[in-house]
């Protein structure tokens, strides 16, 4: 929707600065950079992953001693939805060979390669099958597939991007893997962008040495799961698909393996119980967690349930404490809110500016530092713009690319933005836009080695629920090249598994009893209950309303 | 359990968070009608978020919010006014006086094949899909697609054997089932055009040759030794291999650039 009046008022501050602002910019003057201590120190006030306050250090499990976000921190000193003594874990509901949770693109690769391998297959997803942060990866996919370039250079701009903190094995094998995938995908009748001879258009991503994102037009995720999905679908006969029945807590046997899982039937709140030989997780990220409130890029069920479960069932995690933010997310419209708005537009001179359209920063520090100095200006200073639904954004100011680079530039070099907001009634070479930092991808996850195994045996994961492959910073196509590469590997890995001979030995809950005993041990105060599965958008008005202190009970109909 | 508390300073504002909205004082609310019955909601507001605000939480009807994933599809209409409009939830902005309902599912036939063997000809896929000759050309499945896809068009285009034109038609579906929740002929159009496009993307489109050799290489054991090679390295060793790397030229024709260190390819 086009921007309110009040909010047209607020445009003529901007438009008032603009042309001092545009002939100091002539000038090649530029606001001045921080300095390293000044960034050190807006980061440390005012950036999520640095700030000291609203973290937690966490007191039980694989990861005791180590500090997350407060909010991911809660959710791995939870407890249970289901009390482990009252079940009864005779009650067998399905049994399968290979159960695999989540039905985005990592889980949907290994639910094919474990029916490749011979086995019987049960999806378990919280909401559809495909819904999932893979159908929203709008760029590209990374694999070494032309001549000039090879896994060697993938590895090494993988490693350097993610400032040498990756998990090596992990590494090697994205790398290794990647042009297999893309193989793979070709295959299955996926549509890559080609020349005439059927060779993969290729361009450069942040980080790159090669040219080596491979996209399919300007929705790569989507083509991606809509295909991987169509191919579940032709295999009823090996794969069952259990829609809005997202897995609660994993089954161990007496041994420890990995065994099967409980799950939740969303619709008819029902329990069921799965027996499985092998269990691969392929779970998502967490950006529906709000961490600090933020907005964020992610699909509604991503809640990082995987990595809780697991942390129950004695699995660590490595580099959770890294979130991906990126400083230019849409404030508005509401349409839009929390999708990215790239780089280039502050590369081509657009200034970042507050409500009285005057600036407060350099345009293109780093992510994490930039971030931090918006945050700042609009929670701090109060000099952010309140958009009519309460959200808080600042201008960056897209109109003086039309005054530096001559009139038409905005819509020849930003051709997607120009016609997502032009859809929504806003010029952006005209009207600029209103951002904020948004929430994009948990850098970190669930520990696994290269071949996708846990340290739980027979437990497998892969995706943005593990760890370790990106290290602390993610390069572009990266994640989808990472779903494919591991799920697959995963899913090859559990049949492989589960072939060699799977003896289970009783069905156990019992390490949520001894997790939930070192909880109370350790003087966890009311814990929560994870994992939640939906964040909840009921207003304070809204469940004030519902009488949460008036309410009796057990009352019913409630 | 969404973090709300991010309160710094006496500037500090109170704003939404997450996807939460809330009224800022003196904004405007409008009054909208969600299954007939009438709730007031900030203008601006997708009807996703509005729905929320109202106090509905979804399971089904929600999905990316982002209007990639087909999980929201919508049917409304305003006020006095008979025709019926079509979107998502998650990018149709709240008008006053609305009055709308989601679709969040629509039954549709699926044929099951082999992808291995089904082979590049129309015939596969007209016997898989006979109902596709059922249409009469009404194109309400094009009105009635939040996409913009030209749904007569492809359906039109398959059953004359273009499976190519079908294919790249159909390549912005998000298979919301809104097509065929229109459709005359009950022809699940969503599902006949991923039949096209995955066909179109194995049998017709040219194969990646390229692919083909660098997978043979990978198979083969090349770049074992090398991958080690760099997993053993000292960090200080693979800072200065990274810097020092060479980078494709921007606007290097593909295929005509070579780097000068070639033992790594």
């Amino acid at each position: 929707m086009a921007y309110t009046p009040e909010m047209k008022e607020l445009i003529k501050r901007v438009e008032a600065t603009r042309p001092e602002r545009v002939a100091m910019a002539r000038r090649n003057e530029n606001y001045p950079a921080l300095s390293m201590d000044e960034r050190a120190d807006v980061l440390s006030k005012f950036h999520p992953d640095y700030q000291t306050t609203g973290k937690k250090t966490v007191a039980v499990g694989p990861n005791k001693g180590d500090t997350f976000q407060e909010g991911v921190a809660r959710m791995l000193e939870s407890k249970s939805m289901i009390r482990p003594d009252k079940v009864d874990l005779n009650k067998i509901d399905h049994e399968t060979d290979v159960l695999v949770i989540g039905g985005g693109g990592a889980g949907t690769s290994a639910a094919i390669m474990a029916a490749d391998g011979g086995c019987k297959v049960i999806i378990a997803t919280k909401l559809r099958h495909g819904d999932s942060n893979t159908i929203m990866a709008e760029g590209g996919i990374q694999a070494a597939t032309h001549e000039c370039d090879s896994p060697y250079y993938h590895f090494m701009d993988t490693i350097g991007g993610g400032h040498f903190s990756n998990q090596r094995d992990l590494v090697a094998a994205l790398a290794k893997d990647a042009p297999l995938s893309i193989a793979w995908l070709e295959s299955l009748g996926m549509l890559f962008n080609k020349y005439e001879d059927g060779r993969t258009v290729v361009r450069h991503c942040g980080g790159s040495s090669r040219k080596r994102l491979q996209s399919s037009g300007d929705m790569t995720g989507a083509e991606i799961m809509r295909v991987v999905r169509d191919e579940v679908r032709n295999r009823e006969d090996q794969i069952t698909v259990l829609e809005f029945s997202p897995a609660v807590e994993l089954l161990l046997d007496d041994e420890g393996k990995c065994c099967g899982a409980i799950l939740h039937n969303m619709e008819t709140k029902e329990f069921s119980i799965v027996k499985a030989k092998a269990v691969i997780i392929g779970t998502g990220g967490f950006g529906r967690l709000h961490i600090k409130g933020f907005a964020t890029t992610n699909h509604y069920g991503a809640t990082m349930d995987g990595v809780v479960m697991a942390y129950r069932a004695g699995v660590g995690n490595k580099s959770l404490h890294s979130t991906q933010y990126h400083p230019t997310g849409v404030a508005y419209p509401e349409q839009n809110v929390g999708l990215l708005i790239t780089e280039k537009v502050r590369g081509l001179g657009a200034h970042v500016l507050n409500i009285d359209g005057e600036q407060f920063c350099f345009p293109l520090e780093p992510r994490d530092v930039e971030s931090a100095e918006l945050i700042c200006e609009a929670m701090e200073k109060g000099k952010g713009i309140i958009t009519p639904t309460g959200r808080v954004g600042l201008w960056l100011d897209s109109p003086m690319i039309e005054e530096l680079h001559g009139p038409g530039s905005v819509k020849k070099e930003l051709p997607a933005k120009f016609i997502q907001f032009e859809r929504h009634g806003i010029d952006i070479s005209k009207e600029p836009m209103l951002v904020y930092p948004t929430l994009h991808y948990q850098n970190g996850g669930v520990n696994v080695n290269g071949e996708s195994e846990t340290c739980v045996p027979g437990l497998y994961a892969a995706g943005e629920a593990i760890g370790g492959v990106h290290g602390e910073n993610r390069l572009m196509g990266n994640s989808l090249q990472d779903i494919i590469t591991f799920g697959r590997r995963a899913g090859k890995n559990a049949a492989a598994y589960v072939q060699g001979g799977v003896e289970i030995k009783g069905l156990s809950l019992d390490h949520v009893l001894k997790f939930e005993k070192e909880l109370e041990d350790a003087g966890v105060e009311e814990p929560g209950v994870a994992p939640i599965l939906l964040p909840d958008y009921s207003t304070d008005e809204m469940t004030e309303r519902r009488w949460p202190e008036a309410l009796t009970k057990g009352a019913p109909a409630v | 359990m969404c973090e709300t508390d991010q309160k710094s300073s006496k500037n500090t504002p109170r704003v939404a968070t997450g996807d939460r909205a809330i009224l800022p004082e003196g904004a405007k609310t409008i009054p909208v009608y969600i299954m007939g019955k009438m709730y007031e909601v900030p203008e601006t507001l997708t009807i996703m978020k509005a729905m929320e605000f109202a106090g509905f939480r979804f399971l089904r009807g929600a999905g990316c919010r982002g209007g990639i994933c087909g999980a929201c599809p919508t049917v409304y209409r305003m006020a006095g006014d008979y025709k019926l409009h079509f979107g998502l939830a998650c990018q149709t902005v709240v008008e006053a006086d609305m009055y709308l309902a989601q679709i969040p599912f629509f039954p549709a036939n699926r044929a099951n094949f082999n992808i291995d063997e089904i082979g590049g000809l129309p015939e596969a896929i007209h016997a898989l899909y006979p109902e596709l000759f059922r249409c009469v050309a009404c194109n309400q499945c094009t009105k009635a697609c939040p996409m913009d896809v030209d749904v007569l068009g492809y359906i039109s285009a398959l059953k004359q054997g273009n499976i190519e034109k079908a294919a790249k038609l159909s390549f912005d579906c998000i298979q919301c089932g809104l097509c065929a929740s229109r459709c005359m002929g009950e022809i699940p159009q969503y599902h006949a055009a991923q039949l096209a496009r995955r066909v179109y993307g194995r049998y017709i489109l040219p194969l990646a040759e390229h692919l083909k050799a660098r997978v043979a290489a990978i198979e083969s054991g090349k770049y074992d030794e090398m991958l080690e090679e760099l997993e053993a390295m000292s960090k200080e060793d693979l800072e200065k291999i990274y810097v020092e790397r060479e980078r494709e030229p921007d606007f290097a024709e593909i295929g005509s650039w070579q780097p000068k260190e070639t033992r790594y390819l």
